[in-house]
Formats: C-alpha cells, structure tokens, sequence
C-alpha cells in the first residue's frame, strides 16, 4: 500500500529519528512511503493562539502538498486531529466533503490497527513503562486502544496503566509559554504519577507531549525517559 | 497586559504550586470523579441521551423568547409574577422593591450562582437587610467572607478540619467537631432562621414554559424551606435556563443529578408553580421569578458562541479540567470558573479584561467531552481566541511573531533555516523567560528531518 508521509513540525525539527523510525515501521508493514519534501505544517499553532488569517494559507499548502489519493500517515494525533475536525471551520467556503483529505489522514497506531490490522510489529523494547493518552490523539482522533495492542506485542516491554493516564501533560502549544506555573504545574503531576509506578518510560504518540513532560524530567534529573511510539515499535529488529 | 490578566497570572502561580490546595482540591475532585462514574452507569446510552439533550437545549434557545413569553404567561395564570431585568441593577432594584414593600428585614436564601453574579448579598446587607446563606457549603462560605469555589460545591477547597476551626472562630462552638456535629450546628441556627424570615429567595435549575413552573434541584431540603417557608418567594435565573417542558425533566434532571453529583437523582426535585392558591394551606402568598439578561442576549447573539447557553450548571467540565484542578475557583476572578467560566465571561463582561482566561487552557477536552449536553467547550474557547485577535486584544510583539510563522511554514526553505544551533539560541532568546524554571527547552538537530531526506531516492 502507498501511503504519504507527513511529519509533524516537532519531529521534523527536533526529533528526526521519530519520523524515520515511523518510515521503518511503515515500510515493514507492507508500505510504500512516499514524502513530499515541500511539506511544512498543518497549521494548528496559528489556529490554536486565535490567527485563523495566519494559520488559512499554512492549512491550504498543507491540502496543496497532500492532494494525492493515498492515505496520509503522521506519526502524531495532534495534527491528525486537527485537520480532520477544524479544516471544515477554517475553511467554510471550500467543500471540504468533497475533499478527501480529512477522511485519508491517520496517526500512525490507528494506521496500522485499523486499516492494515497489525498489532505486532515484533519490537522489542525491555523496560516498564506507561502510556500517556496524548490529549489530540485521545479526544479528536478518539485514538485509546490501538497504542495500547500495540505497545502490549512489544517484547520485553511491561505496560503499567497510571490512574491520570488521560490527564493533560500541561503543554497545550502557547499555553506552555503564557501560563507556564500552570502549564509546569500539570506537567509535575504527570510525571509524578509515572514515578509513583516505579516505569522507566512514558510512552505517547505526540512528541509534543514528550517534549513538555521530558523538559521537566531533565530539569529535575528525573530517572525516567520519555519515548515516542514510533522508536519503541522501531526497536529490537 | 490587563490588569485582571496580571492578577490571574500571579494567583495561577501561587495556587499551583500550594501543595496544600493540591491535596485538598484533589481529594474533593477524586471522589467527585468517582462518583461520577458510578452515577453514569444509569444511562445505557450516555452518548445518545447527551445528544437529545442538547437538542431539546438547541430547541429551546433558538425559540428563546416564544418560550420565555409562554413562561410568563402560564406563570401568571397560576399567580406568579415575572420580573424581566435587562442587568444587575434592575435585578436588584426588583428585588430591593418587593423587600421595601414587605418591610422585609429578614431573607433565607439557597444556592445561587446568579445572586453571586448580582452581588446580591453585598447589596442587601448595604441596606440594611439580612441575608442568610442556607446551602451548607454557601453557609459556610458566607461565614468565612468567601465567594464560593465551585459552581455545584462552594466550600469544595476546605477540608472537615477547615470547617471545624471556621465554626469554633465564627460561631464560639468547640474547634473538633465532627461533619455530623457541625451539620446540626448549622441546622440549628437556619431552622430559626426559616421561621423568622419574610422572604424566602432561590435559584432555578429549569424554567419550564409549558406549565409555568420553575424546578428546583437540592440535597438538602433548605431551597424547599426558602421557598415555602416565608410568606413571599424570590427565584431569580438566567434566561438560558429554559426548558420548553415539564416532560423534559425526565431526562434533565438525571443527567444534572449525575454530572453534578454523581447521583441518579438528588435527594430533592421540586417544582413550584406558583403562590399559595386559595384551598392550598402550605406555600407563599406571593411568588415572583426574575429573569435576567445581563448580557447573555450577546452570548445569543452570536451563533459560534450561542451554544453556551445551553449549560444547566452541573460544573462537571470544572471538575475534569486539569487547569481549575490546579488553580482552583477563586483565581478565575469570575463569578463562573472552570471552562465553562473562560467561555462565558468575556461575553457577560468586558471582553478586554476577560479574554485572557480562553488562553488559559490547554485545549485538553476533557470539558468537551463530559458536557452532559454536549457543549463543545474547547471550540468555544478557540473561537473566543480568535475573537480576540480580531478585535486586537493580543499583544503586538505576538502579532508579528505569528506573521513570521506563517512567511516560515509557507516556504519550505525557511524551515530549514538558520541551523538548528542558531534556531535553539533564537527560541531560547524568545522562550526562556516564559518557558520558566521549571522546565528546561528543548534543542533544535543540527539539520530537520527535511533536510536529512531530501537527497534520499525514495523522497518523491
């Protein structure tokens, strides 16, 4: 199967190793990636902070870069979620049902779960480790079930749930930046509930959430790692 | 930066990291959450009953003012008496005159949030007027000088052992008492109260257009007291709490026992539909309802935001929503907190001195999510952000910050520029500061994942 790759900007800037991990991943589940190196972003910032003028062109290069027919993977919910319930707001004069865009967008797990139904990828990955329900991948992709039969194929790895495992990591894009008491508030927490498990890792979907919880892991010398899906379903093969 | 904005930062700050308040505010919410969850196994369907819900609400606020003129009519057949107040003045004012025309020194009065939004009590007492708090949790707000802390339970933030030092301070009873002991201790003192007081003033959870009634929700029989007791009642709500039937409270009234409570159903559900009649021997001899606008007509107004009219005040969105979990009611500065509150107050209020709360949100939708009637809060929350960059609310220096994003991720190149050693040095320039102490930022790669892919042959 053909699919597009797109690459949400976290990744492409500061983790690239998570995007070709999720081209190895990919391609190991029977795809052929293709991916279109004039892609930037999906928009959701500018939308975000209230810049719907800024974020419109952003958006409509972004339906530009992916108007081929295959089925677009991201290896984040965040930007999945985004496109798939604001375009149609973003863009109420353009019919986007006619646009297939929304409708071939996918987050990595659920790509793979729902549409290939793989849910081994015969990782290995040793270690405890809990999951973090990203709140993009969670609540606009409705994304709960897939990261977890995958992460539970995963050898070596031992999955321990944390009571707040739906709970926000505080990060929020701006929010981060012009509340950061609340937004480092709501991080602590988070990672203290994973300490309180005794896990190695946080794992998630978004980066984005990683990168927030981990800021506040490396600045408290935390013993514990955050890692992407897409690394953990990449090792030990 | 505003005034009120300033104030919230600084108190945001503070709360956060009381690790006292965190530990309070998380046992209440913990249980309420466990509550919740138990309460909703009576729905077989939640999903569904959430929708026709929130369809029966869509009904009732796009026909506004049919079944607000229904009310008052089918009201004043019955003998009751509708007082519409454009804002808070005239709500006092209406108020203030039924007290003067009864030499009334004396008021019971239940749970409220719309007298908080009044300032009801301030404003009576100014005059001279008692005004008894008889909600448990209201009661002991009013003893401790406080506004209430959450929609649904205002003393949510203190503890049993707070409660017993505020009574043995306020009330000279000794400083260990039990729950059961201080419950009796209030009890006392109300029941005394109910007796003597000439005006009885309520909420109103649903007004209800066919029948000319109002339903009243409560655990703890004093609304029932406050609007029986008395020879005259006062309910006073929002106009958006309309419901166009008595049938809709079949499913109105477990779902806002359950979202507020954790309950099937709360322990009293009354509707009242009027004063006494002739052949009735319990019941007030006058009965008026104040409907007041104060600016909900501008929440109306506009269709993006209309769907906010909709909420029946469980505060579920407030116990799910990680940020007042952290902040608590009070540093919202607002008569309503929580999600709900970031979305309502810079409509009811000056939107310049307000817009700050709907940044205040991780866009989780944690609130979108338990809405018992669907509200779709963090969209509203978007669309409150966006309002204020129309109207120029935001910063200049965000201003050009966002055009340059937009010049950057429009053009491929500039993605990939400067390095990511120059990009780290740029953003921790921009961020340090507001990133904080307690995080440290992220590192740029020396080159984006673009840039290591580009020369590959499978790239298209």
């Amino acid at each position: 199967m053909k699919v597009q790759l797109f690459v949400p900007c976290f990744i492409d800037q500061i983790y690239p190793q998570t995007a070709l991990n999720t081209i190895k991943v990919l391609e190991k589940a029977g795809c052929e990636v293709s991916y279109n190196p004039n892609q930037t972003c999906c928009g959701q910032p500018a939308y975000n902070a209230g810049y719907w003028d800024e974020c419109r062109p952003v958006a409509r290069k972004f339906l530009d870069d992916f108007n081929a027919p295959e089925y677009i993977v991201a290896p984040g919910g965040s930007c999945v979620g985004f496109v798939r319930n604001h375009y149609d707001k973003l863009f109420p004069d353009k019919n986007m049902s006619q646009n297939t865009t929304q409708k071939r967008m996918y987050e990595l797990t659920e790509f793979l779960t729902e549409i290939l139904h793989i849910d081994n990828m015969g990782a290995s990955f040793p270690g405890t480790a809990t999951y973090h329900d990203a709140c993009g991948a969670l609540r606009e992709c409705g994304i709960k079930a897939p990261p977890r039969a995958l992460l539970t194929n995963v050898q070596g790895l031992e999955l321990i749930e944390t009571d707040d495992c739906e709970v926000c990591c505080g990060f929020g894009g701006t929010f981060a930046v012009k509340y950061e008491f609340i937004s480092s508030g709501m991080a602590e927490q988070k990672v203290q509930h994973a300490q309180k498990k005794g896990v190695e890792y946080i794992i998630s979907t978004d980066h984005s959430c990683l990168l927030h919880l981990d800021g506040y892991i490396k600045k408290h010398l935390i013993p514990i790692k955050t890692a992407h899906i897409a690394d953990v379903l990449a090792s030990g093969w | 930066m505003k005034r009120k904005q300033t104030e919230f930062l600084l108190a945001s700050g503070r709360k956060v990291f009381d690790l006292d308040h965190r530990k309070k505010l998380n046992f209440a919410l913990k249980q309420a959450d466990a509550a919740y969850k138990k309460g909703k196994q009576q729905f077989s369907d939640l999903e569904t009953t959430k929708k026709i819900a929130k369809n029966i609400k869509w009904q009732a606020i796009e026909n506004l003012h049919t079944y607000l003129e229904a009310f008052e009519t089918n009201f004043n057949r019955n003998g009751g008496r509708v007082i519409w107040a454009e804002d808070t003045q005239q709500a006092l004012d209406a108020i203030l005159n039924v007290c003067r025309k009864n030499e009334a020194k004396s008021i019971v009065k239940s749970k409220s949030i719309v007298t908080e939004e009044i300032h009801l009590n301030q404003f009576l007492t100014k005059h001279h007027i008692e005004i008894l708090e008889t909600d448990l949790g209201e009661y002991i707000q009013q003893l401790d000088g406080e506004a209430p802390y959450h929609i649904v339970a205002p003393s949510l933030h203190k503890s049993k052992e707070d409660v017993a030092q505020l009574f043995h301070e306020k009330l000279n009873v000794p400083p260990d008492l039990s729950p059961e002991e201080l419950t009796l201790v209030a009890r006392n003192i109300l029941r005394k109260k109910y007796a003597a007081a000439e005006i009885g003033i309520t909420g109103i959870n649903f007004i209800l257009a066919d029948i000319g009634g109002i339903a009243i929700t409560e655990n703890e029989g004093n609304a029932w007291l406050s609007a029986s007791a008395p020879k005259i009642h006062i309910a006073i709500t929002g106009i958006e709490k309309i419901l166009p039937s008595v049938h809709d409270l079949n499913l109105f009234w477990p779902l806002l026992a359950t979202h507020g409570s954790g309950q099937r159903t709360t322990v009293y559900n009354s509707i009242y539909t009027g004063p006494k009649k002739q052949d009735e021997t319990d019941g007030p001899e006058e009965m008026y309802v104040i409907l007041l606008d104060n600016r909900r007509s501008h929440l109306l107004a506009d269709p993006a935001a209309r769907e906010s009219l909709y909420c029946i005040r469980c505060g579920a969105c407030l116990n799910v929503c990680p940020v007042y979990k952290n902040i608590g009611g009070h540093t919202y500065g607002t008569t309503y907190s929580g999600p709900i509150g970031a979305v309502i107050s810079p409509y009811l209020n000056d939107a310049a001195e307000y817009q700050h709360l709907s940044f205040a949100s991780s866009l989780c939708g944690a609130c979108t999510e338990v809405c018992p009637v669907h509200i779709n809060l963090h969209n509203l929350l978007l669309n409150n952000r966006r309002n204020a960059v129309e109207q120029n609310l935001i910063s200049a220096s965000e201003q050009i910050g966002w055009k340059i994003w937009k010049k950057i991720n429009q053009h491929r190149l500039l993605m990939n520029w400067p390095g990511g050693a120059t990009k780290t040095f740029l953003v921790g320039k921009l961020f340090r500061q507001h990133w904080g102490i307690r995080r440290i930022l992220p590192e740029f790669t020396h080159k984006t994942f673009n840039q290591f892919t580009k020369n590959k042959p499978d790239s298209k």
